[in-house]
């Protein structure tokens, strides 16, 4: 079908009128193989949780009544006796594009059927991964065991600023580690030769899941840190 | 699609790379100078859309995809909006009933 598909003629129309003969011709509506098309639309869902969270964040946000801790000082770092603020967490995000980066280069060199570079990039991308979830771990420590933070309240401010981060963070970091495992497990597999008939689809494909967890940790950035 | 994205020169992923680490360390100096007010919340958020928009469009090639696919994942989203107005009301309602009839 992967094969049929990437030769059909009948995707070439551009625009509007291509999108109307997609939906209305007898044939497929998306020029994908099934699983890319059902990653999209997994992640689609996962667009709209992730939505939900940082909603009900804005909600309770705007609704506190006591001040909102600052979070410039609450993730601020002390390096070499220098006040630094905000730098783990502008770390950790430099470390997540540059996964992404990575994941970009190994979808691209599956397609050109350069096994070992694949392997290599992806095998790249699951260890910046780790190392992501590593610093958050080491965050949720600090914030735990230094500033006494707790989902129900701090002693900083508003009390709704714990449950959000944990609820928000934590989830962003299931998925860090959920696609850990996911690279490892098609890294392995594209080594030991399990695609070589099926084709290198499934690097593309994990490298949406990979690049929309960088996507969702630039508005979790944006929102929760930066605000 | 898969000829298509052959095609691409690992050089465009290093460069949307460098250039989110560009952007990335513009928003990081919003906060590193203080920035206020609604400068703050306008150069977050076009930092946010630049960065946002190059992931999707090179790393995730959304660019290359068909119209039908684009309208799938970029209209749906768009009623979140909805929802942010609501709890905006409801938000600013809470607040001033706490305000108005709690001491805090």
């Amino acid at each position: 079908m992967t094969t049929e598909s990437n030769s059909n003629e009948a995707y070439t129309e551009p625009g509007v009128a291509g999108m109307v003969a997609d939906w209305s011709a007898d044939k497929q509506a998306f020029d994908m193989p099934w699983g890319k098309l059902m990653m999209w639309i997994f992640l689609l869902s996962d667009t709209f949780i992730f939505s939900m969270f940082l909603t009900s964040y804005m909600k309770v946000r705007i609704a506190a009544t006591d001040p909102w801790p600052n979070t410039s000082e609450v993730f601020a770092m002390e390096v070499a006796g220098v006040h630094l603020p905000l730098l783990l967490i502008a770390i950790m995000t430099f470390i997540l594009i540059t996964s992404s980066g990575t994941m970009a280069m190994a979808v691209n060199y599956g397609y050109r059927g350069d096994k070992r570079k694949t392997v290599l990039f992806i095998a790249l991308t699951a260890l910046f991964g780790a190392l992501f979830v590593g610093l958050q771990a080491f965050e949720w420590t600090k914030l735990i065991v230094e500033e006494g933070i707790r989902p129900w309240g701090n002693p900083l401010g508003a009390a709704q600023f714990g449950s959000t981060f944990f609820m928000i963070t934590g989830f962003h970091g299931m998925h860090v580690t959920a696609g850990v495992i996911y690279l490892l497990w098609v890294a392995r597999r594209v080594h030991s030769g399990y695609y070589d008939d099926k084709g290198f689809e499934i690097v593309e494909i994990t490298g949406l899941y990979w690049h929309f967890v960088d996507l969702v940790w630039v508005f979790i950035f944006a929102f929760f840190y930066l605000w | 699609m898969s000829e298509s994205t052959a095609e691409h020169p690992i050089g465009i992923y290093l460069k949307i790379w460098l250039l989110l680490f560009v952007l990335s360390t513009f928003s990081y100096l919003v906060d590193w100078f203080q920035l206020q007010g609604y400068l703050r919340w306008s150069l977050i958020l076009l930092f946010m859309f630049l960065k946002a928009g190059y992931i999707m469009a090179i790393f995730m090639h959304v660019q290359w995809e068909r119209l039908a696919l684009k309208w799938l994942l970029f209209a749906p989203p768009l009623v979140i909006l909805v929802l942010v107005g609501m709890m905006t009301l409801e938000g600013d309602y809470i607040f001033w009933t706490r305000q108005t009839f709690f001491d805090r």
